[in-house]
């Protein structure tokens, strides 16, 4: 396995916040990370920086480029989706593909055509007559044609339906994603890619207060149902978080020993958003 | 085109990044030329056919029985090179409202160039293609100064001819040979000149192009203010103060060299107009527009110093487009 993106000491300054601290983190080949977050925490920050559209302090290597100098080339192995919609609205289905077709080495039309096949889109077709989901269609259809080593994708399916959505990270999954090409993926729906990520880096103030691969989330995390009379045994292990269901309490332990956890009532694996209600617990406050 | 694009990634690059350019303003660079032309046409063509009718009404029938054939035969040479000139004059004409024209096109599609991409936020697209921002902000330059005004002149000169034939033909209704009319005007020499002028065309409007996209790429919100509101404020201090008096300058001077190139160089003709020694050759003709004397100007400081402070306002453009960081 080799590292994709490497960032050490990575910093960036706006005049009066700071959105990245300090950061230190891998990411290796074949891998989907989720980069998760609260508002403002840095995350499209940090994904600025990887795609070279900021400036910042600290050393990053993306695929062997310093992305502030080296963007062009960066872009040729690199793939993007932000938030939302952002191709130009004037452009027709039939000019997009043309364009990308000449300017990016790696570009595949037949894949492009192909999935566009699956869609309603048509080659005469303008962006602005269509809607925000078909928009993201050919966005992807786009980027998947394109043989990429690094994907980053920034809140890709913000403000689309359920069927949009689904059939987004559907396609990804079994049209493109393989063992050489690289995922990054930050998004508020999380129980919608929970199942799809590898790995989970959680990053609040700037800072990564997390970064782990889902296998060690099972390893590391524990949820426990526990009945009323066993509640104060299960707080003396010191859980991250706690909350009711019907008269039971729920209780969310961080690396605590699971033969005393398993004497206190069901173990179940944590999702990802509970654990990330209970990791970002007070940031708002 | 393949042969010409080749394999050559800059080349290619270029290309299809002009094409998009192309795609995007369609409106501008092509339609609002062809529109001006035919409407130009059009009204000349209501005005004929005007003053056909109100002559007829009232009977005047000049020229019916040959007198105006008779009149062209007894002019002389000189009175012959004026009817040339007046033809001439007809089919510049027909150029100057589609160049006036241009000249706004070209003026807002440099204020737009770049921040338009940035208020939608398509830039996070182009940006994500392998395309770095100098190919990108030099094929915004190039669309400017060479698409546009290429295919404004191409617009013109069919649209001269067309003007050239409908006079003529009008004429020839009142008995007066179209062919020995058609060899005193001078079409080719009008064409050659129009075609010569567009390299000239892009030298001078450099420092205005420059200064527009640099706006264009920095400005947070309306390019526009801030285009006009800079030069214009800063000539005004200059005349308060009389700043211009340390370098043993007049105000005009600033005003001329500085505000007006800026923002006006843009415009097709601008350096005949600027260049004021060029336009009064001293003669009563058409003279000043022929290449031979228009590239007069590649002698004048003004016009380098122009390309140079143009270039540097590009280098800054790019820079902005690099370093920006609000899409």
């Amino acid at each position: 396995m080799s590292a994709i993106v490497t960032a050490r000491n990575l910093s960036k300054r706006y005049k009066n916040t700071t959105a990245l601290d300090g950061v230190n983190f891998q990411i290796q080949s074949g891998r989907i990370v989720g980069l998760i977050g609260p508002n403002g925490a840095g995350k499209t920050t940090a994904l600025k920086a990887i795609l070279g559209l900021t400036s910042f302090e600290g050393e990053l290597n993306v695929l062997g480029f310093d992305p502030r100098t080296q963007r062009d080339k960066l872009m040729e192995q690199v793939c993007f989706i932000a938030d939302v919609a952002v191709l130009p609205r004037w452009i027709r289905v039939r000019e997009a593909i043309d364009f990308v077709a000449h300017v990016h080495p790696r570009f595949d039309r037949a894949k492009c055509e192909a999935f566009l096949k699956r869609t309603k889109l048509t080659p005469d077709q303008r962006v602005r007559q269509m809607s925000k989901g078909m928009i993201v269609q050919l966005h992807l259809a786009l980027v998947m044609a394109i043989d990429a080593r690094l994907l980053v994708l920034d809140e890709p399916t913000l403000g689309l339906d359920i069927l949009y959505r689904k059939q987004f990270y559907q396609s990804l999954l079994e049209d493109y994603f393989d063992e050489n090409k690289t995922i990054i993926v930050t998004t508020h729906q999380v129980e919608e890619i929970e199942h799809i990520l590898t790995d989970l880096m959680f990053i609040r103030d700037g800072k990564i207060v997390l970064d782990t691969d889902m296998d060690a989330v099972g390893d590391r995390f524990a949820e426990v149902m526990v009945s009323a009379d066993k509640a104060s045994a299960a707080r003396a292990l010191q859980p991250i978080d706690e909350r009711q269901v019907f008269g039971k309490s729920i209780f969310l332990f961080d690396g605590a020993d699971r033969m005393t956890l398993e004497g206190l009532g069901e173990i179940r694996r944590p999702s990802v958003s509970d654990l990330f209600v209970a990791t970002m617990k007070g940031t708002y406050a | 085109m393949n042969t010409l694009v080749g394999n050559n990634p800059l080349g290619r690059n270029m290309y299809w990044l002009v094409k998009r350019e192309f795609w995007e303003h369609r409106g501008g660079f092509l339609w609002a030329p062809l529109i001006t032309g035919a409407v130009f046409l059009v009204l000349n063509l209501m005005g004929i056919v005007t003053a056909e009718v109100v002559g007829a009404r009232h009977g005047i029938h000049f020229g019916a029985s040959g007198q105006m054939q008779h009149v062209i035969s007894q002019m002389d040479a000189g009175d012959m090179s004026h009817v040339g000139m007046a033809l001439d004059i007809a089919m510049y004409s027909s150029m100057a409202l589609i160049f006036v024209v241009m000249g706004f096109v070209v003026f807002f599609y440099c204020l737009g160039a770049i921040y338009d991409e940035r208020r939608d936020r398509s830039i996070l697209f182009w940006k994500s293609l392998p395309l770095s921002d100098s190919q990108t902000v030099l094929s915004k330059v190039a669309s400017a100064t060479l698409v546009a005004p290429i295919i404004a002149t191409l617009a013109g000169i069919a649209a001269g001819i067309l003007q050239l034939l409908m006079v003529a033909v009008t004429l020839s209704f009142h008995g007066v040979n179209v062919w020995q009319l058609l060899l005193l005007a001078h079409p080719l020499r009008v064409m050659l000149n129009m075609i010569g002028h567009i390299p000239l065309y892009l030298l001078w409007a450099l420092p205005s192009v420059g200064w527009l996209m640099v706006c264009s790429a920095w400005a947070r919100t309306k390019p526009f203010l801030w285009a006009i509101a800079l030069p214009v404020a800063t000539g005004l201090l200059v005349t308060w103060f009389g700043i211009m008096g340390l370098f043993n300058l007049s105000a005009g001077w600033f005003w001329q060299n500085i505000v007006a190139r800026a923002l006006f160089s843009a415009f097709p003709g601008a350096s005949l107009v600027a260049g004021d020694d060029l336009v009064h050759t001293g003669k009563d003709n058409l003279d000043f527009m022929n290449l031979s004397n228009t590239y007069h100007l590649l002698g004048s400081a003004n016009l380098w110093i122009g390309v140079l402070v143009g270039a540097g306002l590009i280098a800054a453009a790019i820079w902005f487009r690099r370093w920006r960081d609000d899409a």
